[in-house]
């Protein structure tokens, strides 16, 4: 990525998330002023404006399949919505009683419908409610092997069984609240059905029938596993991170010091092999992703990094920061490979598509910027 | 005696002690006075609990406790309390001259109040959705919530226009006019020579700014003194929007406004425009660069007060 290839405006307050669709066709953008924007990104033109939230849009997200989008809000609400029409499916989730953080989708290759199911700082409703943690949950992450992670304020990682909303194991070991956490198998769910660079930017893929796009993903699903296990890092406002092997073990693997201010952001390489944490110590270290070693410290920012992605081919990593730019890493040099300025203000939320020809950037200047190669 | 004594020392057989006691002095009053008591305020509050006081007055409420209250006082009470308006009424029509005033301005100021306490009542009456809450501005991530909110500086808006402000030399500044300074004022003349005759030299009564690696002309040739008294390195500047005040390094006397000369010679009076070096504050270009020098104006006299204090131009 080097270039950025439109601005664009339409929000009237921070962009607080961005989210491409999981074959990169679309992007939504979820905003302070109370609305989630939809994109198309052949034609990098607004598609429609989802209004109905009445407070700022916290987080947005895509289920595998494509047929929803999902909104959560600092209004207690999550709203579902239709992402060809731009309609509210139904009424609002109600039944959080603070604001909603975090939200994730069921992978695909275990559900055909993409069920949805809510999530929030302390309850999940609708289908049961997972309510131990004692302070608010910032991430959500449901795995690929019927297990739903959550980490909390609480400073713990807790597992559940998705089936049944038991408990199964709870991981602990940080000091401060959690900020993040990331599986290796992030990217293979999130993409589902769609194969990274394997269609031309901003079409959208399609499948003859919802079989054989379940098939597609579980098959997809099925590699990656085999490739890698499924692993949880965590990171902390303690300054460090944890990895954790949470299917087979109440220990962590590692614990990963280094970074001199909180940990914010962490990301998994689609393959494995590498681990970034973005730090307000306006540096972003890379660790080896399976045994959690040091690799090093990409430095370059002059403000605190918020967030982190990688490409989906991990050969590059892109970082946001709070000095209103983006940087690309090259991860075979270790150096910064591009500069991206062009934001008036703090960059809140990046994204890399999922189908690897560019990325979006989002944050308090209102703007979103659209990164191609 | 001695039961007083043993009541002294331990509180908690008090009681008991003093029942006894009193019955003694009860018996024989006069034997009990012409003993010796240590303690008088134990004598005190022995007497106070022997022959209670009372407060004086208080006989109203004596009756009511002992016989309750008549009959119908509820009743005449509502009674009363209802006709008071009318009887209100009545003497506000009846009044004239300054009590009416008097009286009337006393009514008004109780309307409004009675007014806003109902109104008052009824706002808490009233269900409020929890939705009405009006959205806050300054939108932030969820990782950013309940973070110390550190006000942040704004990014420089344009640079374009910041670089064409810096050609033609023009500013918006806080303060946009300043006192003229005369020559006089700013110079003192020293007199030279052998004879004090002569009257070239001129000493600079104001606050400096001089380089870092400044040579001083020889003394011979020296027009312009800057004694080193008056000389600084570092400002005061105040963020506006932060609103924080940085001791910070100063780079340069940008613009005298009262003469290029003072400029020139690095004088700084109240009004003029210096660049200080803001690396510390973190400020960051578009571009992603930290900025490393940016403008200030003077807002007090630095010759008067020992020290600069100046506010960032943002």
């Amino acid at each position: 990525m080097t270039r950025c290839t439109s601005t664009l405006t339409g929000h009237t307050e921070a962009i607080l998330q961005v989210c491409f669709s999981p074959d990169g066709s679309k992007l939504a953008t979820a905003s302070g002023d109370k609305t989630v924007r939809l994109w198309d990104l052949l034609t990098e033109t607004p598609i429609a404006t989802l209004t109905g939230h009445t407070n700022w849009v916290q987080c947005v997200a895509w289920s595998a399949n494509m047929s929803y989008l999902v909104s959560g809000s600092m209004d207690n609400t999550v709203r579902v919505w239709d992402p060809k029409t731009g309609k509210n499916l139904g009424n609002a989730l109600k039944g959080h009683n603070d604001a909603v953080t975090s939200i994730s989708f069921e992978p695909m290759h275990k559900n055909i419908n993409c069920t949805v199911r809510v999530w929030d700082a302390t309850l999940r409703k609708l289908i049961f409610g997972l309510s131990q943690h004692t302070a608010a949950v910032m991430a959500v992450k449901w795995g690929g092997e019927d297990v739903i992670y959550t980490a909390s304020r609480d400073k713990s990682i807790k597992l559940w069984d998705s089936k049944e909303g038991k408990l199964i194991r709870t991981l602990n070991g940080h000091a401060h609240w959690i900020n993040h956490i990331a599986l290796t198998t992030d990217l293979v769910l999130r993409s589902g059905p769609f194969e990274p660079n394997s269609g031309i930017i901003g079409v959208p893929l399609k499948f003859s029938s919802a079989q054989e796009a379940f098939n597609k993903a579980t098959e997809r699903y099925q590699a990656h596993i085999k490739a890698n296990s499924e692993k949880l890092v965590s990171c902390s406002d303690d300054f460090t991170l944890f990895l954790w092997d949470g299917l087979s073990s109440k220990k962590p693997i590692t614990r990963m010091t280094g970074h001199q201010q909180l940990v914010n952001n962490v990301c998994f390489s689609p393959d494995g092999r590498y681990l970034a944490s973005a730090g307000f110590d306006k540096s972003v270290k890379l660790w080896d992703g399976k045994t959690g070693k040091f690799l090093t410290t990409l430095r370059g920012h002059v403000g605190a990094v918020y967030q982190v992605a990688f490409s989906p081919d991990s050969r590059l990593l892109i970082s946001s920061s709070k000095d209103s730019t983006c940087k690309i890493w090259d991860l075979k040099t270790f150096k910064l490979k591009n500069d991206l300025p062009g934001h008036s203000d703090e960059v809140f939320a990046v994204d890399w598509c999922p189908m690897g020809w560019g990325g979006g950037s989002g944050g308090k200047d209102k703007c979103l910027k659209i990164w191609k190669c | 005696m001695t039961c007083l004594k043993s009541c002294m020392s331990s509180p908690n057989e008090c009681n008991a002690a003093l029942r006894k006691c009193t019955i003694s002095i009860l018996i024989d009053s006069t034997k009990l006075l012409c003993c010796q008591i240590t303690s008088y305020c134990s004598l005190l509050s022995l007497s106070s609990r022997i022959f209670p006081l009372k407060p004086q007055n208080e006989y109203i409420e004596e009756s009511i406790k002992k016989h309750g209250r008549r009959m119908d006082h509820d009743e005449k009470k509502r009674k009363k309390e209802a006709r008071e308006v009318h009887t209100k009424a009545a003497m506000a029509q009846k009044l004239h001259g300054l009590k009416a005033k008097l009286y009337n301005k006393k009514r008004h100021a109780e309307k409004i109040q009675m007014k806003k306490t109902i109104k008052m009542h009824e706002e808490r009456n009233n269900k409020h959705k929890a939705d009405d809450k009006p959205v806050s501005e300054g939108a932030v991530p969820t990782y950013l919530l309940d973070r110390e909110n550190q006000t942040r500086a704004k990014v420089l808006s344009n640079m374009i226009k910041q670089k064409r402000k810096e050609k033609a030399g023009k500013w918006s500044v806080p303060l946009p006019k300043v006192k003229g300074l005369e020559e006089a004022e700013v110079f003192k003349v020293m007199k030279t020579g052998k004879k004090q005759s002569k009257q070239w030299k001129r000493l600079i009564t104001k606050a400096t700014f001089v380089g870092e690696g400044f040579t001083r002309k020889p003394p011979k040739y020296e027009r312009f003194i800057r004694p080193m008294a008056m000389r600084y390195k570092k400002a005061h500047v105040t963020h506006p929007e932060l609103a924080a005040t940085f001791c910070l390094p100063i780079l340069s006397v940008k613009k005298n406004p009262n003469s290029p000369l003072y400029t020139q010679l690095g004088v700084m009076t109240k009004g003029t425009i210096i660049e200080v070096n803001v690396s510390e504050l973190g400020l960051v270009t578009q571009s992603g660069k930290v900025v490393w020098g940016k403008y200030a104006q003077i807002t007090n006299n630095p010759e008067n007060d020992g020290c600069i204090n100046a506010v960032l131009l943002v």
